[in-house]
């Protein structure tokens, strides 16, 4: 089974810091971490190649430096690693993005299986993976928490519903993106890490997958980013005076003209 | 300082130390307050691969040595010395068959070490031989194609949870310590069983047992070596782990010294942190010197011993006493700088002064490392007298 997973560099820290003349994220001097949520998609990945066979493809888009979440991804049981780079490829939006993985993953020719995580932690869309589905034309499947069956042809998971989950089948290929649940990343083993060192990452630029230079980076998102800014807290406690049934009273009156009862 | 590490051992240190970080640290307190066998974490040390470091790549290993076992020990003891010893025993428990036994027997037993699925144990020790280890009981007399084992070990690390044991038992009381042979008995068979699980002061997570022989019948080819050799199978072994023992000590040191430069950054008494007053400063700096004395003697010592050095029962002795007297000194001194709090077990010093003391009693107490020291040194003296 080839499975291709995507993953993102993302800044090690929550506090995000964005270029007020660019409107995005400003990477220099910022520890850099596989996307958390990528993780998870990661592992699952290798635990599918684990229980079926087959090889785990990872793939990521970033500057030169990004390279090392793909040799970290190849620590802990990804095969190979493909780093699409180029100036080009710059303040991509989701949709630009989406684009260039799945030119990528044309390239690449054959795979069954594509997993992303549900989301990123600096972007926060959760856009690209079903993006990247519509590119390709296949089915996808989004918030998995459990594959119970897979095979060549098909994938049965579970996806988190907001009360419970539903199960769905689905014909592969296909594409999913994973949830924190559906299980606990593993460290890498000495083993993976003598690999990764010596591997190969494949570096390939907007010509290499035959991607349109005006459908890639800056010049391929339609998303105009005016500003970013965190919004102001306006919520402000009162304290309720008076004796008890006064102070219920007062509650309920002042709860019917919000409108919650 | 920087001892420059090659690019493999940088990644076993780092991966030693993510392990303690991720998994070791936050499950420290609650497995030495449960007495709790840390399976979970030795698994995760399986998975990474670090339980095989030692062992040659024609039996699963990586084909390393004792430096590379003494920077994982370092790390893991950084973080809690229960879970490091249970680490340590598999390869004292190994050692003997890696360095004695048949390529059948390293066959057989080695690779389920190296992959971390089975864990070893080493048994010596008995309730009338400690420091003098000579006067142990446990006897083991040929029938036909067999050996019957009887007799009782005590106070064997991993004892119970390890699938592998090698035992020193005497084939000839006649010879005393020239009698003694060391055999692999695997867990499960009839006549071998564990009496009671210890309660200890420290290291608390490891598991202590009694190993107990009664007419324990074991197949003559798992015989390590050959009649008689079961000392010197036992002190080989012993010169290629101390050096493991004395990096635990500095891990626990050394972590015990992270722990109170925290602290003493933060207790504010006086009006200003604890860290500004001379006499917490001078502690500090003591515990910091003490610690990279210690770190340099044992890594050099290891270093010697893979490069294939002769007679290093006094450089491994040294190595040992050193740095686990250095380890206790800084655990107690850690507690003191913490003052009251030092001594609840909300923090984590009490625990590390505890785990200490059984560094200096255990692999060979300090006493008895001192005799070994001494003795080479006035052999070595007479020597070049001569």
């Amino acid at each position: 089974m080839e499975i291709i997973v995507c993953i993102k560099q993302v800044p090690g820290t929550t506090e995000v810091k964005i270029d007020p003349n660019t409107n995005t994220l400003i990477r220099q001097g910022v520890d850099s971490i596989i996307n958390p949520f990528d993780t998870y998609a990661l592992e699952e990945g290798v635990r599918l190649k684990e229980r079926v066979g087959g090889k785990v493809t990872v793939i990521t888009m970033g500057p030169p430096q990004a390279e090392q979440v793909l040799r970290d991804a190849l620590t802990v049981g990804a095969d190979e690693a493909i780093l699409l780079s180029d100036r080009a490829f710059a303040g991509a939006d989701t949709l630009a993005t989406s684009y260039t993985l799945s030119k990528t993953i044309e390239k690449i020719g054959s795979f069954d299986l594509i997993i992303c995580g549900k989301q990123t932690m600096d972007g926060d869309t959760g856009q690209v993976g079903p993006e990247l589905a519509h590119f390709l034309s296949i089915p996808y499947v989004t918030f998995v928490k459990k594959v119970e069956e897979i095979n060549e042809n098909k994938i049965v998971v579970e996806r988190m519903v907001e009360e419970g989950y539903e199960v769905i089948g689905m014909p592969l290929p296909g594409l999913i993106t994973v949830v924190k649940e559906i299980n606990e990343p593993r460290l890498p083993s000495l083993k993976g890490m003598m690999k990764a060192k010596s591997a190969q990452v494949t570096i390939w630029n907007h010509q290499d997958i035959d991607a349109k230079k005006d459908k890639v980076g800056l010049a391929g998102s339609p998303t105009q980013v005016i500003k970013i800014f965190t919004p102001e807290r306006h919520q402000k406690g009162g304290m309720l005076q008076g004796n008890l049934e006064t102070q219920v009273d007062t509650l309920i009156d002042k709860l019917k003209q919000g409108r919650l009862i | 300082m920087d001892y420059f590490l090659t690019d493999e051992q940088r990644m076993i240190k780092d991966l030693a130390r993510r392990i303690t970080e991720e998994k070791i640290i936050p499950a420290r307190a609650e497995l030495d307050e449960k007495e709790e066998f840390p399976w979970e974490i030795l698994k995760i040390l399986a998975e990474s691969d670090l339980f095989g470091l030692y062992v040659p790549e024609e039996y699963g290993g990586f084909g390393m040595g004792c430096f590379e076992n003494c920077l994982v020990m370092e790390e893991l003891s950084r973080g809690c010395c229960g879970v490091s010893v249970s680490y340590a025993a598999s390869a004292l428990g190994a050692y003997p068959i890696l360095l004695f036994g048949s390529d059948e027997q390293k066959k057989k037993y080695l690779p389920d070490v190296a992959k971390g699925t089975k864990l070893a144990a080493f048994g010596l020790t008995e309730a009338n031989a400690g420091s003098d280890a000579g006067g142990i009981q446990t006897n083991a007399v040929r029938e036909g194609d067999y050996y019957i084992l009887n007799g009782t070990k005590q106070w064997i690390t991993n004892g119970g949870e390890a699938e592998i044991y090698t035992i020193i038992a005497l084939t000839d009381k006649s010879k005393g310590a020239r009698g003694a042979s060391a055999f692999i008995v695997e867990k499960g068979i009839p006549g071998f069983s564990f009496g009671k699980k210890e309660k200890k002061l420290g290291i608390r997570a490891s598991a202590t047992r009694e190993l107990i022989f009664e007419n324990c019948k074991i197949p003559a080819e798992n015989l390590i070596g050959k009649e008689g050799l079961g000392f010197i199978v036992a002190m080989k072994t012993l010169d290629v782990t101390r050096p493991g023992i004395g990096a635990q000590a500095v891990g626990l040191a050394a972590g015990a010294l992270e722990a109170t430069l925290n602290y003493s950054r933060q207790r504010v008494q006086f009006g200003q942190s604890i860290s500004s007053f001379q006499a917490i400063q001078h502690m500090l700096a003591d515990m910091a010197t003490e610690i990279e004395a210690a770190r340099a003697l044992v890594y050099q010592v290891a270093k010697s011993i893979d490069a294939g050095a002769k007679d290093v029962s006094k450089i491994s002795a040294m190595a040992k006493v050193f740095a686990s007297d250095v380890a206790m000194k800084i655990t107690v001194d850690a507690v003191q700088i913490f003052g009251g709090y030092g001594y609840m077990r909300e923090y984590p010093v009490e625990k590390m002064m505890r785990d200490a003391k059984i560094i200096q009693i255990y692999e060979g107490t300090n006493q008895i490392q001192r005799n070994v020291i001494a003795l080479q040194l006035i052999k070595e003296s007479t020597l070049t007298a001569n």
